[in-house]
C-alpha cells in the first residue's frame, strides 16, 4: 500500500503534446479509476506511473519517493493489460509464478504466496493448465493473480475487462472491487466505460485531450459535472443539453421555450446551455417544462426511455417500464427545480 | 451388431446427395487431384531414380527404368568402405548444425532488437539488412574468397561457415515473427524485473518456435546442400563437404553416377531426421513465410 501522486505530469510524442499537466494525488488503499474517450491519454498516464513510458515533464512519486528514473521492476508497482499479457507457453502455475521470479525469498515463501493468491482466485483446481484451456474470464484471474503475488505498493489496469463479453464483465468488475476491499492495495484502473468507473471507483478522474476534467465521487462527479463534457460522458443515456440565453432568472431556449433557473450570478443576456438528467424528466399529462411528441421509445424492462420531439429538440426521459406513453402521443416533460443544471456555453463550465 | 444398420446408412444417403447436388464441384475435384498427383510425380521422379540407380551396376545407370535388374548394395558398400565419405559427411553436418545454431541464435536476436526497439538508424539499418537480400551467392564468392585468402581462413571450416553465420533473410524472418509478439507481454515482463535478454530468450523465444523451426530448417538444408563456396574455400579433400566429395566420383572421362546418386541418397538421412524433427512447425514457417515475405 502506497500513495501515489503525479505533479504537472507532461507527455509529448515528437511535436504532439497528449498530456498538459496531469496533478493528482491518490492516497494509500484508494482505489481510483482514470476515465475518458479513447485516445485522451489514459493509457499514457499509467504507462508514465509504471515506468514503461519515458516521462517528458513533471514528476511521479509512489510512496512518497520520486520515481522518474526508476526501471518499472523497481517501482514496486504490478500492472494488469488490456489482453490479460499472460504467456501462452506457460502453465497458470508458472505464469503466476513469473511474478516472483526475481523476488528475493525462499521458494518456500513463494509457493506459499502462489497458494494463496491462487487461493484467493480461485485458481486452484486450474494451476497446470495452459492459458489457451482457460475460458477468458480465468485467463484474467491468472493476470491479475501475477499481478497479485508480489504484493505491490500499487496495482495499475489498463482497460483489463474490455476483451470480456458484457455478462463476464459485469462480474469480474464486482470481483476486483471484492479483492480491493479485502486486500485493500492501492488501484488506479483505466477504462473508456464510464459504467466500470461509476461501479468501482472510490475516485473517479475524468480525462478529456491530456486535461483532467473534474476529480471527485463517483456520486459528486454525477451530481455536480464541472463542465458539460463531464455532465454529458457520465450517465447513460446521456444528459440532454439545450442551449439558450438568461436573463430575469430564466433561460430561454433557442429551439422554443422558457425554463425558470434562479439562484446564478451570470450576466443578463449570457449564452448558456440548459442540462437535465434523463432520470430527472418526468413525463406528466399536465402541463410541464416542454410539450411534445413521442417519437421513439427504448423498453429496458425496468424502465422505457422515451425520445420526445419539443419544438425541434429532441428530448430523452426516462419513464416507467410497465406503462411507457404511447408512440405518437402527445406528452408533457417536468423537473424538479433542484436537478437544473446551467453551463456557460463557452466555456463549458458548470454555473449552477 | 444391433447398431450396424443405421451408421452404413447414413454416409450412403450424404454421399449420394453430395453426388447429386454438387457434380461440379466433384469435377473441380477431380481436376485437382489429377494435377496434384502430377505434381507430386514430377517431385518424387529425381529421387526415384536416385535411388534406382544407386542399386544399380554402372553398366545399367543410363537405362530408364526403374527397378534394377541386377539389383545390388556394392554401390553402398564401396561408399561406406570409403573413409573420405565419412570425413566429408561429418564435416557436412558440423558446418550444417554450427550454422544453423548460429542463425537461430542471431537471426532472432537481431530480428528481434528491429522489431521491438526503436533507436535511431533503426530503419536504415533495416533496409541495409534487406538490400544483401537482392546481390546474388555467384557476386559475393569472389569477394568471400579474397578476404578468406588475406586472413587465412581458406581451407578451413570457419572459411566455409562464415558467409552463412547470419543470414538477412533470417534477420527479415524474424522481424516479422516477433511482430506477432504483442508489446503487452514484453512489458509485462519488464515490470516483473526481467532484463532485456531475459525477457527476449524466456517470452519472446518461446513464442516464436514456429518461426525458428522453419528457419532451422531452411538454414540447416541450405548449407547442407551448399556447393559453390565449399568447393571454391576448399582444396584439401580433408575439408570437403558431402556436395563437393560426392564430385571426386566423377573425372574428366567418367562420371560413376551409381556412386555419386548412392552417396547423395545416404545424405538425405540427415535432411529426413531434420524434417521429422520439426515438420509439424515448418508448414506453419512456410506459410507465414509466404504470407508475410
Ligand atoms: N507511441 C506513440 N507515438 C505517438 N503518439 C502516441 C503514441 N502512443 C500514444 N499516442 C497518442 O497519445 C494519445 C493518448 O493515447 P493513450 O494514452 O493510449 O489514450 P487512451 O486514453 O485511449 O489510453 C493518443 O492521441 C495517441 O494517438
Ligand atoms: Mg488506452
Amino acid at each position: 500500500m502506497a500513495t501515489l501522486s503525479l505533479r504537472n505530469l507532461v507527455k509529448t510524442y515528437g511535436d504532439t503534446q497528449v498530456l498538459h499537466g496531469i496533478n493528482l494525488e491518490i492516497g494509500s488503499g484508494e482505489f481510483v479509476v482514470l476515465v475518458g474517450p479513447s485516445g485522451c491519454g489514459k493509457s499514457t498516464t499509467l504507462r508514465m506511473i509504471a515506468g514503461l513510458e519515458e516521462i517528458t515533464a513533471g514528476e511521479v512519486h509512489i510512496a512518497g519517493r520520486v520515481v522518474n528514473n526508476l526501471e518499472p521492476k523497481d517501482r514496486d508497482i504490478a500492472m494488469v493489460f488490456q489482453n490479460y499479457a499472460i504467456y501462452p507457453h506457460m502453465s497458470v502455475r508458472k505464469n503466476i509464478g513469473f511474478g516472483l521470479r526475481t523476488a528475493k525469498i525462499s521458494a518456500k515463501d513463494k509457493l506459499g504466496r502462489l497458494e494463496e493468491v491462487a487461493e484467493i482466485l480461485g485458481l486452484g483446481e486450474l494451476l497446470d493448465r495452459k492459458p489457451s484451456q482457460l475460458s477468458g474470464g480465468q485467463r484474467q484471474r491468472v493476470a491479475i493473480g501475477r499481478a497479485m503475488v508480489r504484493n505491490p505498493a500499487a496495482f495499475l489496469f489498463d482497460e483489463p475487462l474490455s476483451n470480456l463479453d458484457a455478462q463476464l464483465r459485469t462480474q469480474m468488475r464486482l470481483e476486483i472491487k471484492k479483492l480491493h476491499q479485502r486486500v485493500g492495495n492501492t488501484i488506479v484502473f483505466v477504462t473508456h466505460d464510464q459504467v466500470e468507473a461509476m461501479t468501482m471507483a472510490d475516485r473517479i478522474v475524468i480525462m478529456k485531450d491530456g486535461h483532467i476534467q473534474q476529480v471527485g465521487s463517483p456520486l459528486d462527479v454525477f451530481y455536480n459535472p464541472a463542465n458539460m463534457f463531464v455532465a454529458q460522458f457520465i450517465g447513460a443515456p446521456s444528459m440532454n443539453l439545450m442551449p439558450g440565453v438568461w436573463s430575469n432568472g430564466a433561460v430561454s431556449l433557442d429551439k422554443g421555450g422558457l425554463v425558470p433557473a434562479t439562484g446564478v450570478k451570470i450576466r443578463q443576456g449570457a449564452s448558456v446551455v440548459l442540462g437535465l438528467r434523463p432520470d430527472d424528466l418526468r413525463v406528466t399529462q399536465e402541463a410541464g417544462l416542454f410539450t411534445g411528441t413521442v417519437e421513439v421509445t427504448e423498453p429496458l424492462g425496468s424502465e422505457t426511455l422515451v425520445h420526445v420531439s419539443a419544438g425541434g429538440q429532441e428530448i430523452i426521459a426516462k419513464a416507467a417500464g410497465k406503462h411507457p406513453p404511447v408512440l405518437g402521443s402527445s406528452v408533457h416533460l417536468t423537473a424538479s427545480p433542484d436537478a437544473l443544471h446551467l453551463f456557460d456555453k463557452n466555456t463549458g463550465e458548470a454555473l449552477l | 451388431m444391433r447398431m450396424a444398420d443405421t451408421p452404413i446408412q447414413a454416409p450412403t444417403q450424404s454421399l449420394l446427395a453430395d453426388r447429386t447436388t454438387g457434380p461440379r464441384r466433384s469435377h473441380g475435384q477431380y481436376i485437382r487431384w489429377v494435377l496434384l498427383m502430377f505434381g507430386g510425380i514430377v517431385m518424387v521422379m529425381p529421387i526415384a531414380y536416385m535411388l534406382a540407380t544407386s542399386f544399380k551396376y554402372s553398366f545399367e545407370v543410363h537405362t530408364l527404368s526403374l527397378i534394377p535388374q541386377e539389383p545390388t548394395l556394392e554401390n553402398y558398400l564401396f561408399v561406406l568402405e570409403d573413409g573420405r565419405f565419412y570425413t566429408w559427411f561429418g564435416n557436412s553436418l558440423f558446418i550444417a548444425t554450427v550454422t544453423t545454431l548460429s542463425n537461430v541464435l542471431f537471426d532472432s536476436l537481431v530480428g528481434y532488437a528491429l522489431c521491438k526497439f526503436r533507436f535511431p538508424g533503426r530503419y536504415i539499418f533495416f533496409i541495409a539488412v534487406l538490400s544483401t537480400l537482392m546481390i546474388p551467392t555467384e557476386m559475393l564468392v569472389i569477394p568471400w574468397y579474397l578476404m578468406s585468402s588475406t586472413l587465412g581462413w581458406l581451407d578451413t571450416s570457419w572459411g566455409i561457415m562464415f558467409p552463412g553465420l547470419m543470414t538477412a533473410f533470417g534477420t527479415f524472418l524474424m522481424k516479422q515473427f516477433f511482430e506477432t509478439v504483442p508489446d503487452d507481454f514484453l512489458e509485462a515482463a519488464r515490470i516483473d524485473g526481467l532484463n532485456e535478454l531475459q525477457i527476449w530468450w524466456t517470452v519472446a523465444m518461446p513464442l516464436v518456435k514456429p518461426a525458428l523451426a522453419a528457419l532451422a530448417i531452411f538454414v540447416f538444408l541450405g548449407n547442407w546442400t551448399a556447393f559453390i563456396w565449399p568447393l571454391i574455400v576448399t582444396t584439401s579433400q580433408d575439408m570437403y563437404t558431402l556436395p563437393v566429395g560426392l564430385t571426386t566420383f566423377s573425372d574428366e572421362v567418367d562420371v560413376e553416377w551409381e556412386l555419386i546418386m548412392t552417396g547423395a541418397a545416404i545424405s538425405t538421412i540427415p535432411t529426413l531426421i531434420v524434417f521429422v524433427i520439426f515438420q509439424r512447425f515448418i508448414i506453419r514457417g512456410v506459410v507465414m513465410a509466404g504470407l508475410k515475405g
